[in-house]
């Protein structure tokens, strides 16, 4: 097996907020081979979206990092100039706010082409032309006039399909999307879904898919991996994710979907609140408060992540529920 | 709207003669005895004896034609006085503007880009240099440069244009050193702001190299505040002009105003007044034409806030 | 079960304050008030402290330098000025607050009727502050006194109207936030009248932007009033004023003697650093409160 195309381990990050320094991801490890999706699932305060700033190096001034991120066999952290712009330049990120995100005093053409042009030095009019067959791949139509616009004449499903074209133009090797489509209502959401998934597997990309949507992860990623409080607490192949999951968390979320095929009785809600990383108490497993499995062991340590069925899993009871998780403890 | 604050402040500025308590006659004659045939002839000119809207329309289209009346002191046309008057004032605003535009801004942007010493130091010179009114400064200045180093004269106009220069430069100083202030902290401000912007986010994401960053992303975006209170700024030396020239001796029409205010001779003080504000709202619309240049989500006309 | 009726204490009309008060400004905030608090001892007790006599003239003594008690030594008029400092505190801090009163009492209650009724009473009121803010202060003092006659109460009337569009349109912006908060919406539902909700409720919850605002306002008005009186326009000589004995001792300047001048300036300028760092702080205290 070639070796990946990501690979971090023992991620750890810590930022400083109002005087102390909190941890906001704890040992997060994950892999990404070439032109495979991962999704990468969790609740508010999990750590997904700082996983993918960290891969990107885009973490706010003062965060110390812990670990390493290796693309190509290259850690990022210790790449700098002429390096670090053609690692960026082959690691392409969508973000969740499309309309925050685009310079809204620049037209929408010198959004697409600007890293064309500054760092792969293409000449103006070839990058618009790239730009424009761009445009018409994600379904956008009219090119020419589309990219003397601006932002704010576009709704937010065309801004976040102009963010993934831009995206696209540099032919990157990797995508991180940021929660893509959370911004969006429900019907342009499913467009622009397909749109990401048809480019990415026609291209041939590896992406990380973030979302807080465990079914939407699971449908367009090959592998998915499940985030709490900081860490990564299993990783898994999606289509075994629902019926065979390897930790209580992903079990519970998978629950508490409400299914529209049977009338149930009352929501299933996981009881308490989802931590961030510097909340989680230490030295025991994070969901143990929450976990209806939880037993003396699971305070005994942090739990290690490891393989299980060729999965992870940072359960340490994992071996014994295989099976008893797909079912909720009271129906 | 602009246009709106104009039409009213004229009519404040007219309404002025029959503000002043007693009758219009002691008010433009500045409360001296006249006599008769001077009474009449105030009279025929300000059109007192026709109803009141009539002697603002009067008064209005006259000063459309340059025509503002007489000073009841000196004895001459007020537009003559002012004509004479007004590049004093135009080039010491002027000369204050571009100090402000190259510290102001200047200092504002090194102290946004760079944290540190600069940004320290930048607040701290900022605090200090809001709190010093114009004439303040300008004693300083004064004693400093004028007295003790002798670089700069200390009062009056000079003659050439050099050493027009030379003597405008402590006014200028003085005039701009508390409206630096603000600027720069605005500048700043907006700088920092922009810095922590989502779409810099992605700009830095796409590997843009920092110096396109900061012209492009940074700085351009920036620009629409900073242009707003540089703007507004500018525009309010008009009337602080005022001060310095009299601290200065200067031959400006800030200072005459305040003379034409302490002899009570109106019409020059309506003329000099209607002068000022008109300037001051013109500066305003060149800032909301700026505005709506530099921002493309904005349609002329209205300046968000 | 019958069914009563009782007023629900709603969470949320008083923020919690956190570091609340002076002691949440930090030290330079307290500096700055301790100076604020010198110069209101000086304006109230200021003539009652005075050392010498502030009012009377000896030309034979004019321009002498610190020497026996006289710590700042004598102005172009041969008297004390430091008696003359103290004195002129008075009037020189009592012009601003007459001017911040003024002013922020008619903006806070225009910008609430403005805030509270929105629609065509809150475009006609934004449209009215718009077009005052066309008249910059100063140009607005000078005019007033051209008509009413050079003096204090003329002047502090005028930056009071000037400065009140100012003020409307910052408690406007508030005004309105606090306006659209669930707690009023509640009130209302409750019964409670318009008066009583913006009188007992927004108001109060609006006051330590209004008290910020004041401050800094303070310092502004002071520089303008000290300006107009330097012009000759506020304040009359002989009467003690910081800004009056700057134009009074000018000459001084060009003659050797910079010490009167300067020692009025420094007044000034020490009351109003200590009203803008205090003003700056009161506002950052208002921020955090609102979070």
């Amino acid at each position: 097996m070639s070796a990946p195309l990501l690979q971090v381990d023992g991620l750890t990050v810590r930022l400083e907020v109002r005087g102390e320094r909190r941890p906001v991801l704890r040992d997060v490890a994950l892999t990404v081979r070439e032109g495979e999706a991962l999704g990468l699932v969790g609740e508010s305060g999990s750590g997904k979206s700082m996983t993918a700033r960290a891969i990107d190096r885009l973490l706010p001034r003062g965060a110390e990092v812990d670990g390493s991120i290796r693309f190509d066999g290259r850690d990022v952290h210790a790449l700098s100039g002429a390096d670090l712009r053609r690692y960026r330049n082959q690691v392409a990120m969508i973000f969740q706010d499309p309309r925050a995100h685009v310079n809204p005093v620049r037209r929408i053409g010198d959004y697409m082409t600007e890293a064309l042009r500054t760092n792969l030095g293409t000449p103006a009019a070839a990058a618009a032309n790239r730009a424009s067959d761009m445009l018409s791949q994600v379904g956008i139509d009219g090119g020419a006039r589309r990219l003397r616009q601006y932002p704010h004449e576009l709704s937010g499903g065309m801004l976040q399909r102009v963010m993934i074209a831009a995206a696209l133009l540099t032919e990157p090797r990797l995508l991180l999307a940021d929660e893509p489509t959370t911004a969006l209502d429900v019907t342009t959401q499913a467009e622009v879904m397909a749109i990401l998934d048809g480019l990415r597997r026609e291209f041939g990309l590896a992406m990380l898919f973030i979302t807080h949507d465990l079914e939407l992860a699971a449908a367009i990623c090959d592998r998915t991996a499940v985030m709490y409080a900081g860490q990564i607490v299993e990783v898994r192949e999606s289509g075994r994710l629902h019926d065979d999951p390897l930790h209580p968390y992903t079990a519970a979320l998978a629950a508490a979907r409400p299914d529209i095929t049977r009338a149930a009785g009352r929501l299933r809600a996981i009881p308490g609140r989802p931590l961030s990383a510097f909340e989680a108490p230490p030295g025991e497993c994070a969901f143990a408060p929450r976990c209806p499995h939880a037993q003396d062991a699971c305070r005994a340590g942090v739990p290690p992540l490891s393989e299980l069925d060729g999965g992870l899993s940072r359960c340490v009871r994992a071996h014994e529920l295989r099976g008893k998780l797909g079912e909720p403890a009271n129906a | 709207m602009l246009a709106a604050s104009l039409l009213i402040a004229s009519f404040v500025i007219f309404a002025a003669v029959y503000l002043a308590p007693g009758n219009p006659i002691s008010a433009l004659s500045g409360g001296r005895a006249l006599p008769a045939s001077s009474i009449r002839v105030l009279e025929a000119r300000y059109h007192l004896n026709e109803p009141f809207f009539a002697q603002y329309w009067y008064w209005l289209t006259n000063a459309l034609h340059g025509n503002l009346g007489i000073s009841i002191i000196l004895r001459e046309n007020v537009s003559t006085l002012i004509a004479s008057r007004i590049w004093t004032t135009a080039g010491l605003v002027l000369y204050a503007s571009v100090l402000i535009l190259v510290f102001g801004i200047g200092m504002g942007i090194v102290a946004g880009l760079r944290p540190g010493f600069l940004d320290t130091s930048t607040l701290v010179i900022t605090a200090i240099s809001a709190a010093i009114p114009s004439f303040v400064a300008a004693i300083v200045l004064i004693l400093l440069f004028s007295v003790k180093l002798g670089w700069f004269p200390a009062l009056g106009n000079g003659t050439s244009f050099l050493s027009n220069v030379q003597h405008f430069t402590l006014p200028a100083v003085a005039l701009a050193f508390s409206a630096l202030a603000i600027v720069a902290r605005v500048t700043r401000a907006s700088i920092r702001e922009e810095s922590d912007r989502e779409h810099v986010q992605t700009a830095i994401s796409r590997g843009i190299p920092a110096r396109q960053l900061i012209r492009r992303h940074i700085l351009r975006n920036a620009a629409i505040p900073i242009t707003t209170i540089t703007g507004i700024t500018i525009a309010s030396l008009i009337a602080v002009a005022a001060v310095v020239e009299t601290a200065f001796s200067l031959n400006g029409l800030g200072a005459y105003l305040v003379q034409a205010a302490e002899s009570k001779d109106l019409a020059v003080v309506q003329g000099i007044s209607l002068v000022l504000v008109t300037a001051f709202v013109v500066v305003n619309m060149l800032v909301d034409v700026l505005y709506a240049l530099l921002d493309p989500r904005v349609s002329l006309g209205s300046r968000a806030q | 079960m019958s069914a009563q009726v009782t007023t629900v204490a709603v969470p949320g009309t008083k923020r919690s304050r956190s570091l609340s008060g002076l002691r949440g400004t930090g030290v330079a905030g307290m500096m700055s008030a301790a100076v604020i608090a010198l110069a209101t001892i000086a304006a109230v007790f200021g003539p009652l402290l005075a050392p010498f006599n502030p009012d009377l003239p000896n030309l034979s003594l004019a321009w002498v330098g610190p020497v026996g008690g006289h710590l700042l030594g004598y102005d172009f008029q041969g008297r004390d000025v430091l008696s003359r400092l103290l004195a002129g505190a008075q009037s020189s801090m009592l012009g601003p607050l007459a001017v911040v009163i003024l002013s922020m009492a008619a903006g806070a209650v225009l910008a609430v009727v403005a805030a509270w009724r929105r629609g065509a009473a809150d475009a006609v009121i934004s449209s009215g502050l718009d077009i005052l803010f066309a008249f910059p202060g100063i140009l607005l003092a000078v005019l007033a006194t051209a008509i009413f006659g050079a003096g204090l109460t003329a002047a502090a009337i005028a930056l009071s109207i000037a400065y009140m569009p100012y003020v409307a349109r910052v408690l406007r912006g508030v005004a309105l936030r606090e306006r659209s908060q669930p707690y009023v919406a509640a009130l209302e539902v409750q019964g409670s009248s318009a008066t009583t909700i913006c009188l007992r409720h927004i108001i109060p919850n609006m006051l330590p932007l209004i008290v910020a605002q004041a401050t800094i306002m303070f310092g502004w008005a002071m520089v303008d009033l000290a300006a107009i009186s330097f012009l000759g326009l506020g304040v009359q000589p002989p009467a003690p004023n910081w800004g009056v004995m700057i134009s009074e001792n000018q000459t001084g300047i060009l003659q050797g003697y910079p010490l009167p001048a300067l020692s009025a300036g420094v007044c000034i300028v020490a009351v109003v650093i200590a009203f803008n760092i205090l003003g700056e702080r009161l506002f950052e205290q208002a921020q955090e409160a609102r979070r």
